[in-house]
């Protein structure tokens, strides 16, 4: 009888193995997805019970979670509405944007990098403390680009040229969090509402995720694209008729300050950036081509997906166009799409001698025992083109502000570098208004982006360098007169 | 005065004759299990409440003085009785005391009213009570099998009862109760007792019989037909049980120890080929026949699908228990620190669940690894001892524990179409535990009678 026994020791065995193996496939390996499951509410319980690290700018809180003698814990709590495109918010009903989303594993005390403290949160009984964000923004800056926009609908960003740090990361008209994270339902629901039906879109994010036409600052990508190619010098002269007729079409490129383009039979490319002329540039794309132009761009970072670790929308330069398509993609019409970030990138790039920086808003995240969990340094994103050709763009772009159509940006006993744009949306549209540019231009401590939609409230009236300029002036000045 | 004097002058009354090393070690591991019921209810009591409060005795009390009651017993009548049965039997019941006390300190702070620890305490109480009963009036391992025919018209009254008019009870769709106004009570749990005893009883005369086999069909020799009377009897009352009392796992757990019991008895593997297939049949017989079987099945294969979720009786609790686990993790969420009211049944179905939320994977293998210890602790009887009868009651008994656990724990983490069965000593529920306190009476009573302890007694008398 005991061989009997022994087989059915072995099936009783494989039985309770069957059970170790089922439990350990649930509570460890298929934990995560379970947990994210929608109808397990078990995380948003326990999200609760956690105090919400802050997220700071300079030391201090923008965003934190005070005590609330509720069932939810804590209020978060949130100081200031400039930041509402780097914060986003954190809504028990509306669920989480900005970096309250992207950095909420570490907010929560949940990212991998708490384990021991989670550890020892077990063994005390109390929850763990989510982690504090710091992040790389001036408030300066950030207020500079806040105040600067006023009214206006539009976004800055502006970037450490050699760190990659973002500086200030605005979006406009934002909107105040703390509507959203009260813990009545009924009134953050209806402030939702509110702000979701809003004509300005204040929930959209114009610094990161939104697509503009970028009008003349593409200018920037065709002549790097086209002194990268070692045929073009700053100096190498294009025709410059008053009226370019697209090949194939029946429509006609004009210069829009008309006569400024020098009036001569040929320009410079440095005079055409300088001026900003269309009639030029649209012949330069033709010459370069589809490819070239398109290298360039996916230097820059066109069409990849980034985070900093707010998710950027890439931007697009479109695939298989005619000669007339392309002649008007190289002054950013016909299908060019840009993020402002993306905008600030290439500039960043021109102004630290062609390398790009990965751009990045972590300065550092600190456990609640101010243990740092996550100090990113400074990346490369890739060399986007050689010194020598950066050098040679830099000037031109000195050239714009100094003697050229993007004056306003101008800053008394500083060199500045730059280009506007003046984006057309079709007929009867608002305009798009950019700026783009560095300073100081010979050692370049700020690279900045502004873009005006809308033609900031009057139409097609406003211009890149009339409203986009003095806002990156502000700014810049606000960096540099630390 | 002479070496013989000395010996006759330290004439010792029996009890203590024998140096009882068993129950010394019993005595070790019973102060741990009482310490660790104390440390679970403490910990609770700090998590939930914040504070220590004065009930803390009323909970803790009468378990620990029960638990230690039976282990004099053990002393005075079965001193040679297995030494981690009992300890193990301590940890699981007050683990589980423990953990609907938590549940009922949650329901209490809901303004609920329906609470399960004190009623569970007093089970638990009566259970050991009936426990050392069965060690004071078993005398030997040989007793029971005086009264095999009486046991099987024990367990089939006790299996069919719920069907009668009047007593009959049916709750969440199984009538496995029976009810006198608000007491009720699963005779099922029981019934395996009895039938196991039966079935001992029954198979050590009818073995040699039964291991004859007869003419050889397809390469296969098969059993006798009349001796194929008894399997399709079982047979016939497991899917009796599925269709009248609507329980998929006693049916399950009836035929599975059967066979098992069977094939110890004859040592013919062809009596387990037949009994897999004929409740393979059965079961998919089952699933074309009953609705709810069908439903089972579904909620089992697809229980995330969100029609099986949201359909009455479908996937809804075994979703939530796969939720409750999950949120465990590792290390759990320490006792008290969990969720586990979300889930319905929480305290006695899916108690098994909350207790996997509460203490992680870590304590899941504890407590998996507690049960495993003590059906070895079974299994090691039958091996050792010399009686076959007792052979076959040690490993129906321990088996029956595997095989339930196996069905309830496979159930909850999708390893089985979830079913009705308790978790032995830890769910809420008096007949359980009284069921499963008997099965730790008798296995403590035949351990006894086994190996060097018999020849020790022997000796000494």
């Amino acid at each position: 009888m005991n061989k009997e026994l022994r087989r059915v020791s072995i099936v009783i065995f494989m039985m309770f193995l069957t059970l170790f193996v089922a439990t350990t496939s649930i509570q460890v390996l298929s934990a995560e997805t379970l947990s994210q499951d929608q109808r397990n509410v078990r995380s948003i319980y326990d999200s609760y019970k956690t105090q919400r690290g802050s997220i700071l700018v300079d030391g201090q809180p923008i965003a934190f979670s005070q005590p609330s003698d509720d069932l939810y814990h804590y209020l978060r709590t949130y100081t200031d509405p400039m930041y509402s495109g780097v914060t986003g918010f954190f809504s028990n009903y509306q669920g989480a944007t900005g970096l309250e989303s992207a950095m909420n594993s570490y907010l929560t005390g949940q990212n991998s990098a708490q384990f021991f403290e989670q550890i020892s949160a077990l063994f005390s009984g109390n929850p763990v403390t989510g982690a504090s964000v710091e992040l790389t923004i001036d408030p300066a800056a950030q207020k500079a680009a806040w105040d600067a926009l006023g009214n206006l609908t539009g976004a800055v960003v502006a970037l450490d040229p050699k760190t990659g740090n973002i500086l200030a990361l605005v979006s406009k008209p934002g909107f105040d969090a703390n509507l959203l994270a009260v813990h009545s339902g009924v009134e953050s629901t209806n402030s939702y509402n509110k702000l979701l039906n809003a004509k300005t879109e204040p929930l959209k994010n114009r610094a990161t995720t939104e697509l503009f036409a970028p009008g003349s600052v593409f200018k920037i990508l065709v002549a790097t694209a086209a002194i990268e190619s070692g045929k073009y010098t700053a100096e190498s002269t294009l025709p410059n008729p008053v009226k370019f007729k697209l090949p194939g079409t029946n429509t006609f490129v004009q210069n829009s300050g008309e006569g400024k383009c020098g009036g001569k039979a040929t320009v410079s490319i440095a005079d055409a950036l300088r001026f900003s002329c269309n009639v030029p540039i649209a012949q330069l794309g033709i010459l370069l081509g589809e490819d070239v132009i398109r290298a360039q761009a996916e230097k820059f970072g066109f069409g990849k997906k980034l985070s900093i670790p707010l998710s950027i929308t890439p931007s697009v330069y479109p695939e298989g166009m005619d000669e007339a398509q392309l002649g008007l993609s190289a002054f950013g019409q016909f299908d060019d799409r840009m993020t402002v970030m993306q905008v600030a990138m290439m500039s960043a790039a021109v102004a630290n001698n062609g390398l790009l920086m990965k751009p990045n808003l972590i300065e550092n995240v600190l456990s609640s025992n101010l243990a740092a969990l996550n100090t990113p340094s400074p990346s490369q994103f890739g060399q986007t083109m050689s010194p020598e050709t950066a050098a040679s763009v830099r000037d031109m772009m000195i050239g714009a502000v100094a003697r050229g159509v993007s004056s306003n940006a101008s800053i008394k006993g500083i060199s500045v570098a730059g280009k506007t744009g003046t984006a057309q949306n079709g007929d009867g549209e608002p305009y798009t208004l950019w700026f783009t540019g560095f300073a100081p231009a010979d050692n370049p401590q700020v690279a900045v982006a502004v873009v005006v939609a809308n033609g900031g409230g009057i139409g097609q009236a406003g211009r890149g360098n009339s409203l986009a300029a003095p806002i990156a002036k502000k700014v810049m000045e606000a960096v540099l007169r630390k | 005065m002479s070496f013989t004097n000395l010996t006759e002058s330290i004439q010792l009354p029996r009890i203590i004759r024998v140096i009882p090393r068993n129950r010394n070690i019993e005595a070790w591991l019973l102060t741990f299990a009482i310490g660790l019921f104390a440390f679970e209810l403490a910990q609770i009591q700090l998590s939930v409440l914040k504070i220590l409060r004065g009930d803390f005795w009323l909970y803790f009390l009468p378990f620990a003085a029960a638990s230690i009651a039976i282990h004099i017993v053990l002393r005075i009548r079965a001193s040679e009785a297995d030494s981690l049965i009992l300890p193990i039997g301590v940890v699981l019941n007050g683990l589980g005391i423990a953990e609907i006390y938590r549940l009922d300190l949650h329901t209490v702070a809901v303004n609920g009213t329906e609470l399960f620890a004190g009623r569970q305490i007093l089970w638990t109480c009566l259970a050991i009570a009936v426990a050392a009963l069965v060690v004071i009036f078993v005398p030997s391992h040989l007793f029971l099998r005086r009264y095999v025919y009486v046991s099987m018209f024990i367990g089939v009254a006790l299996l069919l009862s719920p069907l009668l008019p009047f007593i009959g009870r049916t709750i969440n769709g199984a009538r496995l109760w029976i009810g006198i106004g608000p007491l009720t009570f699963q005779p099922g749990e029981l019934a395996k007792i009895a039938l196991i005893v039966f079935f001992a009883g029954y198979l050590v005369t009818r073995r040699d019989s039964l291991a004859i086999v007869g003419r050889k069909i397809l390469g296969v020799r098969l059993p006798r037909a009349r001796e194929l009377g008894p399997i399709i009897t079982i047979w016939v009352a497991s899917l009796m049980v599925l269709v009248l009392q609507r329980d998929l796992g006693t049916s399950l757990l009836y035929f599975g120890l059967f066979i098992v019991m069977i094939y110890v008895a004859t040592g013919r593997a062809i009596y387990v080929v037949v009994g897999l297939t004929m409740s393979i049949s059965g079961a998919l017989v089952a699933s074309r026949v009953a609705d709810y079987v069908a439903n089972r099945f579904n909620a089992w294969l697809n229980p995330f699908d969100q029609a099986n979720y949201d359909a009455i009786g479908g996937s809804y609790q075994l979703v939530q228990g796969i939720f409750g686990l999950s949120h465990g993790n590792l290390l759990g969420t320490g006792l008290g620190g969990g969720l586990p009211h979300l889930v319905p049944l929480a305290e006695s179905d899916f108690i098994i669940a909350a207790l996997g939320e509460e203490l992680g994977l870590i304590g899941m293998f504890a407590i998996l690894g507690l049960y495993l210890l003590l059906v070895s602790r079974g299994m090691r009887i039958a091996f050792n001892h010399n009686d076959d009868f007792s052979k076959l009651l040690a490993v129906g008994l321990s088996f029956v524990i595997a095989l339930q656990l196996f069905i309830v724990i496979g159930g909850v983490t999708r390893v089985l179409p979830l079913t009705g069965l308790t978790t032995p000593l830890l769910a809420a529920g008096g007949s359980s535990l009284i069921a499963n306190w008997i099965i730790i009476g008798v296995l403590l009573r035949i351990s006894d009678s086994m190996g060097s302890g018999a020849r020790n007694f022997g000796a000494v008398n």
